[in-house]
């Protein structure tokens, strides 16, 4: 297990392990959101609680994404902090004077971002999960959940607020990951790039299009 | 043309360093910037102060000694330009420069713009050659090489070393020329007996020595001289990655399995 030892060690190593727990969480992104939307088609009600149904009846595959989401999070946190740390101390005076000429805002706040979207997610399991920060939650009807818990503007506000914040670190990680496990090619990169924006920009307008739905009522 | 110069002094490794300004009068616009620093120095001395440390060679942007961040950029706002390579006609008349040295933390200054980078010189001993026996050369055509690959290789092998890349990443770190002094090697057939073992081992000297971890920012990529492609800091992933999954550990004695 030596080889094991070294990658973990290694800075590429790390970085590969980033790109791998980065390309779970950004799955569960898309399939949360595909899921969710359907509160958004004809008959939403019956739709989303029958799809938690379908969830909770299926426990092993319920419980087997949670884990596996749980462990790539932990990973993507432990390891963003012992990278964070190296790369603080590989440059440790900044310039009196700094312009950047390509890094874009996204890339430059991945630890500002990430640390942010961490703290939403507690809240947010709180919230619509568990219920705990839930002024009326029952945990049998999701869609009722989901209309009192986002009939509460600031609850709302925060969650539109952790949605552009996870576009922006889509936008960076979606194509950064295939980076990182040494995927680069001049004729796929620049539109992978593009692609990465583009899907950023869709996931956030998709999931904050629910909260919205609720608030002008088209939802209730 | 007129400038405020704005340098940062520091006498030595430990102690405090801050910009100093410096107004600079008629100054040509054909001059390099080091010239103008040379004109500074001379006039700093003929008033009996001590002059401005910093580092050129060639002057003619292939040796990658000379290297200064200006305004805010590694090698200034010219891009494919080393500092040497950066005339004043390219600053507008009356501005503000500000030089600092490049920063990072494994290129500690050594006295004003003077830092030292030998980090990279350590990384390049722990692998960044072939293993050779000398004599006479062999025969050119013996060892054909398409002319895809060696276009790419040298686009790699441009790299001078200047350390811009590191100087101008967020993270501190000198993936883009370790990748690039990984892969000009690795994309020839002179480099393959090693290609391996040399990823394995220049990584492995780049982690020592303290370099950050690369977030794909494309900030080296901007800056850089020669125009190095981050594509060549994914091709040492690779080479990496192989490294570690692939290559068996050396057995003591030869033969089959």
């Amino acid at each position: 297990m030596t080889w094991l030892r070294s990658l973990w060690q290694s800075t590429i190593g790390k970085k590969v392990v980033m790109a791998v727990t980065g390309l779970i969480l950004f799955g569960f992104v898309i399939g949360h959101l595909l899921g969710n939307m359907q509160v958004l088609l004809p008959d939403g009600a019956r739709r989303i609680n029958h799809y938690s149904r379908f969830l909770h009846e299926n426990a092993g595959l319920l419980w087997g994404a949670r884990a596996t989401l749980l462990i790539a999070l932990i990973l993507h946190l432990i390891t963003s902090l012992q990278l964070t740390l190296r790369n603080r101390k590989a440059r440790p005076e900044p310039y009196r004077v700094k312009r950047w000429r390509e890094a874009s805002y996204a890339s430059r706040t991945m630890m500002l971002s990430g640390p942010i979207i961490f703290f939403y997610i507690v809240y947010h399991l709180a919230h619509l999960t568990t219920g705990q920060a839930h002024p009326d939650f029952n945990p049998d009807d999701v869609y009722r959940n989901l209309v009192i818990g986002f009939g509460v503007w600031w609850a709302s506000g925060a969650y539109i607020v952790a949605q552009i914040l996870i576009a922006m670190h889509i936008s960076h990680g979606a194509w950064s990951m295939f980076q990182s496990v040494g995927l680069n090619h001049p004729l796929y990169t620049p539109p992978l790039k593009m692609l990465a924006r583009v899907l950023a920009i869709g996931i956030a307008a998709g999931y904050i299009s629910i909260p919205v739905a609720v608030m002008t009522g088209l939802v209730t | 043309m007129n400038f405020t110069l704005r340098i940062w002094r520091q006498k030595g490794p430990a102690s405090p360093g801050d910009l100093v300004t410096y107004p600079m009068k008629d100054v040509s616009p054909d001059m390099s910037l080091l010239e103008m620093l040379d004109g500074l120095n001379e006039r700093l001395i003929a008033e009996g102060q001590e002059p401005i440390a910093f580092e050129s060679d060639c002057r003619e942007g292939i040796c990658g000694v000379c290297g200064l961040t200006i305004n805010g950029i590694p090698h200034g706002r010219r891009r494919s330009t080393t500092t040497c390579q950066l005339h004043m006609r390219m600053f507008e008349d009356g501005e503000e420069i500000t030089i600092e040295p490049f920063r990072a933390g494994c290129f500690p200054v050594v006295k004003d713009l003077v830092v030292d980078r030998r980090a990279f010189d350590r990384i390049i001993a722990s692998g960044g050659f072939i293993s050779a026996s000398t004599g006479s050369a062999p025969e050119a055509n013996s060892l054909p090489v398409s002319k895809k690959m060696s276009d790419r290789a040298m686009d790699a092998a441009q790299c001078i070393g200047c350390g811009a890349c590191v100087a101008s990443c967020p993270n501190g770190s000198a993936m883009l020329f370790v990748g690039a002094k990984i892969s000009h090697l690795g994309l020839l057939p002179q480099g393959q007996p090693e290609r391996y073992d040399r990823a394995r081992k220049m990584v492995a000297q780049m982690d020592r020595e303290g370099f950050g971890a690369c977030t794909n920012t494309g900030e080296c990529e901007a800056v850089c001289p020669k125009d190095i492609s981050l594509e060549f800091i994914a091709r040492m992933f690779r080479d990496y990655l192989r490294s570690v999954f692939v290559e068996r550990p050396e057995s003591g004695a030869g033969g089959g399995p």
